[in-house]
């Protein structure tokens, strides 16, 4: 049964990898490895009504891998996973899904991840 | 849900079997100095567990970059070295031939050098040569003076085109140090201060300070301010992410940024969207500046500006109609500023735009800092107004160079000891004196001139202090440097790791301490921005490394220097803690340093509109520290020494409307130095949870050139001009317009091969540089350029150092009258497809990298 999930405002991730390192410490995985990774999409032109970059798509989202245990071990400690505490845009949250879903509802361009059971 | 957190808790403190000590960080590895929270978790042995970012810390909250997450990995790194060694001089360029020796050898060994060049060549054969972004970095005007006895500290970028040129024009235009955009950094609570205001539109000019966090300006606090409300326009020729969440992009050519400022100011003046009452009250020449923002010749409208940058000319008056009508506006200015010839204007202009709008110093504008009140002033503001001003000098008790020294007091040990005979030769001082006086270096590209010239003299013994100096970042024509400092008799180096300069050049290897190892005080603006002391708080041992300090207060007593002694002979630092007090902390926060460690960080205050208070003033007097006390659009120091004293714009040298011939032969526009999370510039390859993330060299490349010339993503291509070549992997991205590539800088690859492969080739002083086109007087001296004979960039040695080196494609002497500025980010080049793959080898960065059990002795 799955309790929990990570809440991601892409909105606002700039792709600084900030989890991406976090969770590769805390989990020491090594080259190739990763529990977490930002997918890219973007710079791309999404409308010809001008050449700022306003006229571009680019989103950056964190996604949870196969790998991904929510940081069993940090919560165990009553921490939160080091990907959310160390997100330098505070575009992360972790939480029940019940709670992470009412937060859902609140603005556009967001995404609820549930990467694994709970334990 | 709720966690746990560590609020509240004491500088240092335990954790089951752990102790943790709570830090603000700075370099190495090289940053900026923002002065991040990090918990650094210590075991029983003194070994770092992990680190984590400190949600104490009044700005980063707890958040942190990929690369201090990693700092376990840094400090314990294989490759480092935790040892002083020495190698003979005839082994240059073998890595086998170091030998470690006590650090009692190491002062002797400089100690008999530097007597000897001393006595026999003079002290100014002697040069100290920085980088950027280190702690120690700040320090090597004291390095040079007070430590060496030299008057030649060298930055050593063309043009010192990193800061300095913005700084500069800081001190001079406006009066007070550098006006950073404010995001409450200094305002306890922070965004929630009632003191404090979002602003309603942000500026991202030629900077983006997610990734650099420039000078210590947090980046995201921009991501922090967004979700406030607050609106953001960009500058910059490429559509970098914060681009994508602008209001309006203005997609400037690189290098024309003068021109769409000068437009800004047009559309500001003549639809009279300024402020009348700082005008009236503050500014200087605002009619002569207005009357050349109108000139029909040297002036600029927006329809002009719309076909010099190539950009939408609605979109400019979109955007300075937008930025005017904002209260408060701000501006975070970057980069493109300094690396380019004409960036003293831009600069001139974008401080006019911050002045006119009325967004100097009030919240969420730009802030500046307080200075000191002068000896024997009182500290409250003076009565009455005053009326003269003296207009050949700064008339508050200072020099030329009054508002950077007041707002940073603490840069000048060894200066001031020289004798006046010896500051005369520092090298460019003749040619551009405002460049010298304002900083105390030699001028680079002058510098570059005497290493590879032997002109005006020749450098004898060099002191690469914590540079990658080759592998750049900080040098025009690195192959140039290359040569000339292998014509070095001894050449020593400060550092964390054996960079490709020290291997090809060096014969005495001094180790650094990271900034886990000492203590150290982190300021933002490097203490010139009323916004966040730090202390870097010592957490564990390593080796024998030593701080950046501990060898100015050691090795300048240990060569007997008077400046760093008291009257009866005792050192004037006692040691490192005291001269953390003396020197950073108790003039600006008026505290001792071990105050500071148990507080970690401390913001300093802002206090608004200070040009009302005298607090910008050491005598107190109401203004701004220039000679005629207002901002000074009309600029009496530019004019002082030579420049024309009003903003014009001047096409970029390399740029294919200046010369079509050259377009045919390079017709693609080249732009560097962005930077990005992995690494600070050529540092952290050397660390496989970073390389990871940008394992190679890149170089951006729109996709309808890349059709064009054949190139698919992800393939090798060659670029190449008059100066140099170099290899890059595409990225094929409409991130750049079509015309322009931007290239990966500060590449070198530590798990590649480190001999030299022309470790036997010593090329003369003289012989090095062919004539270039360059020909111009300055002050007297006749200025060439010069291209570099010999090429290596097919060369495998020195860590793979010239095969990606986009420095070699950048020539010297391309400054402002002023000796500021290069065209880094506003070159040329061709380029063609390659059928070979570079691709790095990420198994072998592991294989090589991986720390395997951390210890403090390796």
């Amino acid at each position: 049964m799955a309790d929990y999930g990570l809440l991601i405002d892409y909105e606002y991730c700039t792709g600084c990898e900030s989890c991406v390192v976090a969770c590769k410490e805390e989990h020491k995985f090594p080259v190739g490895k990763w529990g977490i990774r930002v997918f890219d999409d973007g710079p791309w032109q999404k409308d010809d009504e001008g050449e700022g970059g306003n006229h571009f798509n680019w989103n950056k989202i964190p996604v949870p891998t196969d790998l991904c245990d929510l940081c069993a071990s940090r919560l165990a400690q009553g921490k939160e996973p080091t990907c959310v505490h160390h997100c330098l845009a505070f575009c992360m949250q972790f939480g029940t899904i019940e709670e992470l879903a009412a937060k859902l509802a609140e603005k556009p361009k967001q995404v609820l991840w549930v990467p694994c059971e709970s334990e | 849900m709720e966690f746990k957190n560590d609020l509240g808790k004491p500088w240092k403190y335990e954790e089951g079997d752990l102790t943790v000590v709570r830090t603000s960080m700075w370099s190495p590895p090289g940053c900026h100095p923002v002065g991040c929270g990090l918990k650094i978790y210590v075991d029983k042995d003194g070994v770092i567990d992990r680190v984590e970012g400190d949600e104490n810390n009044p700005i980063t909250k707890g958040r942190l970059c990929a690369r201090c997450l990693a700092l376990k990995d840094y400090v314990y790194n294989p490759s480092r070295v935790i040892y002083p060694m020495k190698r003979d001089p005839k082994f240059r360029g073998q890595h086998d031939k170091w030998e470690r020796i006590t650090w009692d050898e190491a002062f002797a060994i400089v100690k008999e050098k530097r007597d000897y060049f001393r006595d026999t060549y003079g002290a100014e054969s002697m040069a100290v040569f920085s980088g950027t972004g280190r702690s120690g970095g700040i320090v090597v005007s004291d390095m040079a003076q007070a430590v060496l006895g030299t008057p030649n500290a060298c930055y050593t970028q063309s043009g010192y085109a990193c800061y300095q040129p913005r700084s500069m024009s800081c001190s001079h235009v406006l009066g007070a140090y550098y006006p950073e955009m404010d995001y409450a950094g200094g305002l306890e609570g922070t965004y929630d201060n009632p003191d404090f205001c979002v602003p309603e539109v942000m500026v991202m000019w030629g900077k983006m300070p997610l990734a650099s966090n420039g000078d210590g300006l947090f980046g995201h606090a921009v991501i922090d301010l967004m979700k406030r409300g607050a609106k953001v326009i960009s500058v910059d020729p490429r559509v970098n992410w914060l681009a994508t969440r602008s209001e309006v992009h203005l997609r400037v050519r690189p290098g024309t940024d003068t021109a769409m400022a000068m437009a800004w100011l047009w559309v500001i003046i003549n639809e009279d969207l300024y402020d009348h009452d700082f005008v009236d009250k503050w500014c200087y020449g605002f009619e002569e500046f207005a009357a050349r923002i109108n000139d029909p010749d040297m002036g600029m409208t927006p329809e002009k500006a719309a076909e010099i940058c190539e950009v939408p000319v609605e979109d400019i008056y979109a955007a300075a109609r937008m930025y005017a009508k904002a209260t408060p506006a701000s501006i975070a200015w970057g980069l493109a500023f300094d690396q380019n010839q004409n960036g003293n204007q831009a600069a001139h202009c974008v401080l006019a735009l911050m002045a006119i709008t009325g967004n100097i110093d009030v919240p969420g504008g730009q802030i500046v800092a307080e200075i000191d009140a002068a000896p024997g002033v009182e500290d409250t503001p003076a009565s009455g107004e005053k009326k003269e001003f003296n207009l050949d000098k700064a008339d508050a008790g200072a020099d030329d160079n009054a508002a950077e020294d007041a707002a940073r007091p603490t840069r000048r040990i060894g200066w001031d000891s020289l004798p006046q005979e010896l500051r005369d030769k520092t090298i460019g001082y003749k040619e551009y004196p405002l460049y010298v006086d304002n900083i105390r270096n030699a001028q680079a590209d002058m510098m570059f001139d005497a290493l590879t010239k032997g002109e005006p003299y020749k450098i004898r013994m060099g002191w690469i202090q914590s540079t990658t100096l080759l592998a750049p970042t900080c040098c025009a024509q690195p192959t140039g440097w290359y040569e000339g400092l292998k014509n070095l008799e001894f050449c020593m180096a400060t550092d964390i790791f054996i960079t490709p300069s020290i291997e090809a050049a060096c014969d005495l290897f001094l180790p650094l301490a990271s900034c886990a190892e000492k203590d150290d005080v982190v300021m933002t603006h490097y203490g010139g921005s009323p916004v966040f002391y730090g202390a870097v708080n010592k957490a564990v041992d390593v080796g024998e490394v030593k701080a950046d300090m501990d060898l100015i207060i050691e090795l300048g007593e240990y060569l007997g220097q008077e400046c760093l002694m008291n009257e009866d002979g005792s050192r004037t630092f006692k040691d490192l803690e005291d001269f953390l007090t003396q020197r950073r902390t108790s003039g600006p926060i008026r505290m001792d340093f071990d105050s500071l460690r148990h507080r970690v960080g401390y913001q300093r205050g802002v206090n608004y509109r200070k040009y009302e208070t005298g607090k910008l003033r050491p005598d107190r007097h109401p203004g701004f520290l220039t000679p005629t006390g207002r901002v000074e659009l009309w600029s009496t120091a530019y004019a002082h020494y030579g420049e024309d004293p009003l903003p014009y714009y001047q096409e970029p040298a390399f740029s294919p409307h200046k010369d079509p011939e050259l377009a045919a032969k390079y017709p693609f526009i080249l732009t560097t130095g962005a930077r990005n999370y992995a690494s600070f510039h050529a540092e952290h390859r050397q660390i496989p949870v970073l390389r990871e993330l940008h394992p190679d060299p890149l170089i951006e490349i729109n996709p309808a050139d890349a059709e064009e010339i054949g190139v698919a993503d992800g393939q090798w291509v060659e670029i190449k001009n008059d100066y140099g070549r170099a290899k890059f992997k595409a990225k094929v991205s409409p991130i750049v317009k079509k015309g322009t590539v931007q290239a990966d800088h500060g590449w070198w690859f530590p798990e590649r091969q480190a001999d030299d492969d022309s470790r036997d080739e010593v090329i003369p002083v003289g012989e090095i540089l062919e004539d270039g086109p360059l020909d111009f007087e300055i002050n007297g001296t006749r200025i060439r350029n010069g291209f570099v004979k010999t090429d290596h960039a097919d060369e495998k040695g020195l860590y793979g150092l010239w095969q990606s080196n986009v420095n070699d494609l950048v020539s010297n002497h391309y400054n402002s009258r002023l000796g500021y500025g290069g065209p880094y980010k506003c070159n040329c080049c061709s380029v063609t497809p390659l059928k070979e793959s570079y691709d790095t080898d990420m198994k072998l960065v592991e294989e090589k990298f991986e720390i395997g059990v951390a210890k403090k002795e390796w």
